[in-house]
Order: structure tokens, then sequence, then C-alpha cells
């Protein structure tokens, strides 16, 4: 009895199959998954219900906290604005014209998911503290980098950048030629097409880039911490003030960090799902 | 007869229809079209010719077909018209105007995309409305006048109330009629369409070809469409522009075309046909050594090739000069049936039609007698 | 483009294609963007080396003589070496359920996998520190029966494992799912087993996708900092890996040193970009396309 009846609904759960293997694959998968990371996220969460409401809300409000969240933010979203800007030329050009070494700059797109955050901090220090590469030659001028949130943003732009190129390059390259075509012999000139017909049909794969890249300029430590500087109030991310409040043994407060990150993170997943539903509905593509 | 004595005639002969179309063309869509001069034009892709010298007179306000093969030159002689393409040498006229320093933007075509290439992120009204809004703001109609004309043209579309519709969300043919009414849009002074329905099924390519037809009567416009369907082009087209190769092999009515092509290619490619190679010697014809009851009618001697429509030949009794050989096979083609055949001593594979109920050996030696002909020099 | 297949003669020199930007504003785009991508990635990337030799070549190669430097190698690749293998398991698993049955909810499930590419690395370390850490769920119970998991290998073993979970499953679910049942279905019918299908006849056709996957989760791996910073406790000698090692001696002023490591960890970037070109150019269509 009970059998039938299980067999009935796994039946209509899973479309039948003659390929072996699917009970062993997917139940290893599933372990996997909620061993690593679904049961630890959950018990994270859980974690905030020791805190009360009122003491939630005071952490959460605190200055130190708003400061770092609204640093990390603000710096996240300049980043990703720049990247959405350059990342559109860097695309475009990868994508339609030909000139020496492109390869190997279409290559280098992807060094900041390559190359350790770590190393990129300390490089990128290096290159804007004081006495730095570039440091030396700006700070005089009184344009100060390091160590300030203008580091951050600088960290943060090298970070999201293969985000909005990595998204942008296909939806280019499949823009047809008719569609440019069609749009000269109406009378268009060149400005004409790539403003109206032309980036129009980038704003969805641009949004999903510029969120990309702002998500994850949000929960970057590695990178910006070396030429962050972090001063509290100041220059301080968040993610650093969650590994503060770890090594003072305050786990309260950074689990209630983490959340707030977590609650952001979700923001930004959701945004990029309505996107490309919005875009696949309106265009029928991505 | 030459292209040029051809066109001649052929004008005269789409002035005729054009006179009696003439009072139906309604006055709000009338526009000033122009006659497209094509002189000489030459073009190569890298190394590969695409045209050689192709030179083609198209009236004011006439419906003409490019018809050919793939490969054959057609599209990218509609897209050197348009000035999305450059030629190598050679130039295309709009009325008496050299087009060869003006841009695509300044020629004033309408050209009709082969997948439409309508712009998905806007709506049906925006993409009809688009070449007006680009205009500069000198000749740019009011948003009142914009939206009055692209209203008339989802008007003559027959698409009015999808215009807040975005091309996703619309049909092939509705896409089709979209593109029309766009490239209708800018009062285009001549209208170039590649394969206009060459991505819809079968059944809504004939519903559209029709409506085609009553657009250009009722709107009057210098129309050239590239088609690989020679069907499409005959019934559609007031003149076909046979190409082959880069070159243009025939221009013609539909009656010319088919009754008397002017190559080998045109007899072979428009129509079903058959072809024998014969010997022409002092005015006789033979094939492999058995000589025909055929007129080589001052046809040069040596070798050639004879070619007849199935159904222009007929099975013959016991007469002389007959084409002599074996039926292979019989298949039934509409109201009748098409033999083919085994002839002469090479086995030359040909085709006849006969009556469906006619009585035929399925295997036996049969006698053909072709009813009309035509004989082409063949390089030995 | 189009400027690739220009015809032997030239176009006349009013021509402009349709399609195209005009020289100057081509060669200004250009211009921009390569200057953007050399300035801002290549830049660094050429500094990490430049300062590693800051003082020769002796000094260079002498800061791999410190035994914490030595022992932060070996650790970022034992590391790695439990790491990697892990998640390639689970990513073939995951990409042969996934990819080969259909059931509900499994656009659900694709998207569970790719949560740790959205979650900051420090909250990777945190869950864990949550969980195993001396105040965390189970701290107490493991300090009873003497178990170390944060402040320890473990720990830095499983923070890389959650950052680097997606990087072959996602890199193999779109490749799978794209070349469909047929083949399997065809296998099977003749008499193949699972595992024999699998090994000769789904491998073969992801095996360049599966190598990119591995590839970008072992770099991800080798040079992970955030998550393992917040894990690791920073013990030198012991619980240090290389990213960790080079905070500690360029927090030290050990400049050239700190450079040194970093410049170890660049040339793997380098090598994982290089062999990352090679596969796209030449495996292209055996490879999932879209952003990663």
């Amino acid at each position: 009895m009970t059998l039938a009846a299980t067999s009935a609904t796994f039946r209509s759960w899973r479309q039948p199959s003659i390929i072996p293997g699917f009970g062993l694959t997917f139940g290893v998968a599933m372990v996997y998954l909620s061993l690593i990371v679904l049961i630890p996220i959950a018990l994270l969460i859980l974690r905030t219900t020791q805190l009360s409401w009122a003491e939630y809300w005071e952490i959460a409000t605190s200055e130190r906290v708003v400061a770092a969240l609204r640093l990390s933010f603000g710096a996240a979203l300049i980043a990703a604005a720049i990247n959405a800007v350059f990342g559109v030329i860097v695309a475009w050009v990868l994508v339609r014209y030909e000139f020496p070494g492109k390869r190997l700059i279409d290559a280098i797109v992807d060094l900041p998911f390559a190359l350790p955050t770590a190393v990129a901090g300390i490089a990128l220090t290096a290159i804007f503290a004081g006495n730095g590469w570039v440091g030396q030659f700006i700070e005089p001028l009184g344009i100060k980098v390091a160590y300030t949130s203008i580091g951050v943003v600088i960290a943060l732009t090298f970070i999201g950048l293969p985000f909005v190129v990595r998204t942008l390059q296909p939806v280019i390259m499949e823009i047809e030629r008719e569609t440019e075509e069609a749009a000269a012999t109406l009378g268009a000139n060149r400005r004409q097409a790539i403003l109206r017909v032309i980036l129009p049909t980038l704003v969805p794969a641009l949004l999903t880039g510029f969120v990309l890249a702002l998500a994850r300029g949000i929960g970057e430590y590695g990178s910006v911490v070396f030429i962050a500087g972090n001063l509290p109030y100041r220059t301080e991310i968040a993610p650093l003030l969650i590994v503060i409040r770890l090594t003072e043994f305050d786990y309260n407060g950074a689990t209630a960090i983490a959340t707030i990150m977590l609650a952001i993170a979700f923001v930004m997943f959701l945004t990029i799902n309505l996107i490309q539903v919005w875009a696949r509905r309106r265009f029928g593509y991505v | 007869m030459t292209a040029l004595a051809q066109f001649r005639r052929d004008t005269d002969y789409t002035q005729a229809n054009l006179a009696l179309v003439a009072p139906f063309v309604e006055e709000s869509l009338r526009v000033k079209t122009m006659n497209v001069t094509v002189e000489n034009l030459v073009k190569a892709f890298g190394a590969t010719p695409a045209l050689h010298g192709v030179s083609l007179d198209i009236a004011s306000g006439e419906l003409i077909a490019l018809v050919g093969p793939s490969g054959s030159g057609k599209t990218t002689l509609l897209r050197l018209i348009a000035g999305l393409d450059f030629p190598n040498s050679g130039r295309v006229l709009f009325g008496n105007d050299d087009a060869s320093s003006k841009t695509v933007q300044e020629r004033n075509v309408g050209f009709v995309f082969q997948n439409y290439a309508l712009f998905r992120h806007m709506s049906v009204f925006e993409n009809v409305a688009f070449g007006l809004r680009v205009r500069p703001s000198a000749t740019r109609p009011s948003e009142a006048s914009i939206r009055e004309r692209v209203m008339s043209l989802l008007d003559l579309v027959q698409l009015n109330g999808l215009e807040k519709r975005f091309p996703g969300q619309l049909s092939g043919g509705q896409r089709q009629r979209v593109a029309f009414a766009r490239a209708l849009a800018i009062e285009p002074g001549v209208l170039l369409l590649d394969e206009p329905f060459g991505a819809l099924d079968a059944k809504v390519r004939k519903e559209l070809r029709r409506w085609l037809r009553e657009i250009h009567d009722r709107t009057g416009h210098t129309t050239v469409f590239v088609t690989h369907d020679q069907e499409e082009a005959l019934e559609l087209a007031d003149r076909v522009v046979v190409m082959s190769q880069g070159r243009i092999e025939q221009v013609g009515t539909a009656d010319d075309i088919f009754d008397n092509p002017a190559t080998p290619f045109v007899f072979d490619f428009i129509g079903d046909s058959s072809a024998l190679p014969v010997v022409i010697d002092k005015g006789g014809v033979s094939l492999d050594d058995r000589t025909l009851a055929i007129d080589a009618n001052g046809h040069p001697d040596g070798p050639a090739t004879l070619f007849f429509r199935p159904s222009h030949a007929r099975l013959a009794g016991q007469e002389s000069g007959t084409i002599v050989g074996t039926v292979i096979g019989a298949r039934r083609h509409g109201d009748i049936r098409r033999l083919e055949l085994e002839v002469g001593a090479a086995r030359h594979r040909c085709e006849i039609d006969v009556p469906a109920d006619a009585d035929v050996p399925k295997t036996g030696r049969v006698a053909v007698k072709p009813a009309k002909w035509r004989l082409f020099p063949r390089a030995p | 483009m189009s400027e690739q297949s220009l015809p032997a003669l030239a176009a006349p020199a009013t021509w402009r294609a349709p399609t195209a930007e005009g020289r100057p504003v081509r060669l200004l785009l250009i211009g921009v963007a390569v200057a953007f991508i050399v300035l801002f990635l290549g830049f660094p990337l050429l500094v990490v080396f430049i300062e590693a030799f800051r003082n020769g070549a002796g000094a260079y190669f002498g800061a791999f003589a410190d035994p914490d430097t030595q022992h932060a190698i070996l650790l970022t690749l034992l590391v790695a070496a439990i790491a990697v293998p892990a998640n390639l398991v689970f990513g073939v698993c995951a990409a042969w359920a996934i990819a080969k049955y259909q059931f509900r909810g499994k656009a659900f499930l694709i998207t569970l996998i790719d949560l740790p590419f959205s979650v900051s690395p420090v909250i990777a370390g945190l869950i864990y520190v949550i969980m195993f850490g001396s105040h965390g769920y189970f701290g107490p119970w493991l300090n009873d029966r003497d178990i170390q998991i944060i402040f320890a290998v473990p720990g830095i073993v499983l923070a890389t494992i959650f950052v680097t979970f997606p990087f072959v499953a996602r890199e193999l679910i779109p490749l799978m799912d794209e070349q469909g049942t047929q083949d399997e279905e065809a296998a099977i019918s003749l008499g193949a087993s699972g595992w024999q299908t699998f090994r000769r006849v789904t491998l073969p056709n992801v095996k360049w996708g599966l190598m990119y996957g591995v590839l970008l989760c072992n770099a991800r791996a080798m040079g992970e900092f955030g998550a393992v910073a917040v894990v690791s406790g920073h013990i030198r000698g012991l619980t240090n890996t290389m990213p960790l090692h080079i905070e500690i001696l360029y927090n030290d002023y050990q400049w050239v040193a700190a450079f040194t490591v970093a410049s170890l960890l660049a040339l793997l970037a380098l090598v994982t970009l290089v062999v990352k070109s090679v596969l796209e150019w030449r495996f292209s269509h055996e490879l999932a396309n879209g952003p990663r």
C-alpha cells in the first residue's frame, strides 16, 4: 500500500527515464548541498533568533554598522556604475573590432576571477599608497586614494569588471547585422542607430551585469581590506566589521550584520531574476 | 533578342499595365516613385566574384523579381541598390541622380529584410514610427502626424489593434507585415524586399503573395524583390530577372521567361525540362547517330543541347525521326503522368508527360516526339 | 566584422559600411578599452612581479627558505587537493541528476547550487564558526572530544569547499543539458551499465567543460582569502594558507616576501587564464556558453 503510494508520488514528481543512477547522484548531490551550504546558512539565520527584535534592531542601526553598510553599498554602486560604462565599451570593442593584442586583452578581462583577492589587494595598495607607483604622483595633487573610500571604489572596480563584460559579450555577438542595417535604411545615422537600437537591446544584459558586479562588490573582502585603511566609521566595510566582531567573540553582532548582508544579496538575486523574466517576456530573449 | 530590346518591349508592357492599375492607386498612399538604373555593377567579396557587370533598368512603379539559385548574386544586387554595400565598379541611378556618393540613409529606400530585422525592444507602433522619428528636426513630422501616418500604415497592412504589441508577441506573417509597414513609413522612392516570404510556411506565403500584389497596386511603389522561388516570381512580378553566377541570364515577363528561355540555364531553372546532348550537322539534328525530325533552324553545326518541356512532348507512333527509349519509371503528377525514360544508345535520361489515363507500357520501348523545343550550342 | 571581408579592390574613399563606426570613433573606443584594461587589470599584475623582484632574484628565492612560507604553500596545496576533488564529485553527481532527468523543482535546485556565489566570503567563514566555533552550536560537544575544526585545517577545507562549491556543477549542468539524453539512452539500450554509459558516452562529451570547471575551482580554492581568514585563526606554520601568509608578511612590513608569495599566486592566475583561453579558443563548442 504505502510502497505503491510512494512510487506514485515519485512518478508524478519525476518523469520516468531508462537512464540509471538518479537515486545515487541526486542523493549525493542533495546530502552534500545540505551539509555544506543549506544547513550552515539555516543555522546562521536561526542564530539570530537568540537575539530579541530590539537587540537586533539596535545592532543593525548602530552608527558603526550603518556606516560600514553604507560604505560597502555606496562604493559597490559607484564601482558597478564605472564598470557599466567601461564594460560596454570593452565588450563592444572585443566583439566588433579587430586590433593587435585583442586576444590578450580578452583573456586579461578574466584576471579578477583568477587572481586571488589578497594579491589584488596588496598590488593595488602598492600602486596607490602615498609612496606607491601612482600614489606618489597624485598625492601631492591632493588626491588621496589608498586608505580612503576612493581606494575601496578602485578595488571594487577591479573586482567587478568581468561580470559586466562577460554578461554583455554574448548579447552583443547576437545582435543581427540586419537590425543595424534596417536602422540605416530607415534613415538613422550611426549615432541614432547606437542610441536608439543597439544600446536599448543591451539594457537587460547591462542591468544584469551591473547587479552581479554590485552584489559581488558589497560582499567583497580580500581586495579591499589592504587598500581601505579600515578606519571605523570612515573606511570600514561591512564584511570587515563581521570579522572584527568575530575576533571580539561577539557572535551576535557578527550574525546580525551577516543576515543583513544575506538579505541584501537575496534582493540582488531577486532583481536579476526579475530583469531576466521581464526581458524574456518583452523581448523574447535575455 | 538583346536584353535591351527586350527591356524596351517589356517596359511598354509594364507601362500599359500600370495605366490600367493607376486609377486604383489611393491618393493618400500614393508616393513619388522613381525609376532605378543599374549600370555595369561589379562586386567581389575578397577573391570571390559576386556580380560580373550587371545592368538593369527598372521602370517607375514596376514590381520586379530577382530570381535565381543561392549564390547567383541576387541579394548582393539588392544590397548594392540599397547602398548597404558598395560596388567595385559601376553605378546605380535613382531617377537621373547618381547614387554612388549617397549613403544608405540618403538613398531613401525601403528595405525589408529576410528575417525582418524588427527592433525587438520597440512596440509595433515604435518600429513603424522609427524612420520618422530619426529624421532631422527640420523635416521631422509632428507627433500627431507621425501617429496618423503609422496608424494608416498599420491599417494598410491589416495590423490595427496590434500597435502596442512587441515583435516577440507576433506570428511570422504579422512580423513580415510590420517590417513592410516600417519600410513604407519613410515614403521610400524604391521598395526592396529580400526573400520577403522566405521564412514563412507555405500557406501564409500564398496569402501574403496576393496581399503584396494588392498593396503594390494600391501604393504604386517601384518594387524589387528577391526570391529563390520561381513560382513566386512568375506569379507576382511584372517582370522577372533570372540570375545565375553573378550574371543576368534573362529579363522578361513571365510569358517571355517561360515560353522563350534565352539561355540553357533559364530553360533548366524555370519550369520542368528535359535536356539531351545532340549534334547538329548540315542542318540536321542527331542523337547518338540517330537523326531526329527536328529542324536545326539555322543553328551552326557542332554539339548542342536539345531542351524541351515534358509537357511539350508526346508519345509517337511508327514515325521516323523520333527519340526512342525505354520507360524506366512513371509517377503521377497532378492531372498527368510523368514518364522517366532512357533514350538513345548512351541511355540519356529524360522525362515526358502523358495523360493520366494513357495506356503506357510499364517497361516497353516507346518513341517520343517533342512538339516545341530549343537548341543551344554546347561545348564539345 | 565586415572589414575582414573587404574585397581586393578597396572601397571608395567616401564609402562607410552602414554598420560600422567611423575610423576615429573606432580608434577612440579601442584606445579607451585597451587603456582601461591595461591600467586597471594588467598594471596591478605587473606590479606584483616587479615588487617581488625589487631586491633581486636572490631575495626573491631567499623568501622561499622561510619555513612558514613553505608550510603555507604546502597547506594551500593540501586544501585544494581535498576541496577540488570533493566539489568535482559533487558537481558531476549534481549535473547528472539535473541534466539527465526531468523533475519538479529543478530550477530551484540550480539556484541553491549557485547560492555560495552570492554570499560574501566572510559569511562563508562565519557560518562554520557559528556551527563549530567554541561558542557555536557544536562547539562544546567538539571541545569535549578534543576535536578542533575552527582555527584548524578542517575549517579551512570546509570554508574553501563552500566558496568553490558551484564551479564544476554550473559548468557541467548547461553543457550536459544541451547534449540531451539520446546518447545515454542509446548506450543503455545497447546494454551498457550506468557507469559504463557515463564513462564512455557522457564523459568524452563533457571532458573539456569538466576541465574548465576544475581549473576555475582550483584557482579559487588556492586563492580564497576572506572565508579562510575567518576560520583559520592565523596560526603561523599551522593554519596559514598562502593568501593568509601574504597578509601576515605584508602587515609585518616584509614587503618583498609578501610579494614573492603573491607572485606565486599571480603565476597560478596567469596559468589559469592561459589554459582557460586555450580551452575557449579550441573547444568553445564543447564548453557551455554564457557569462561566467
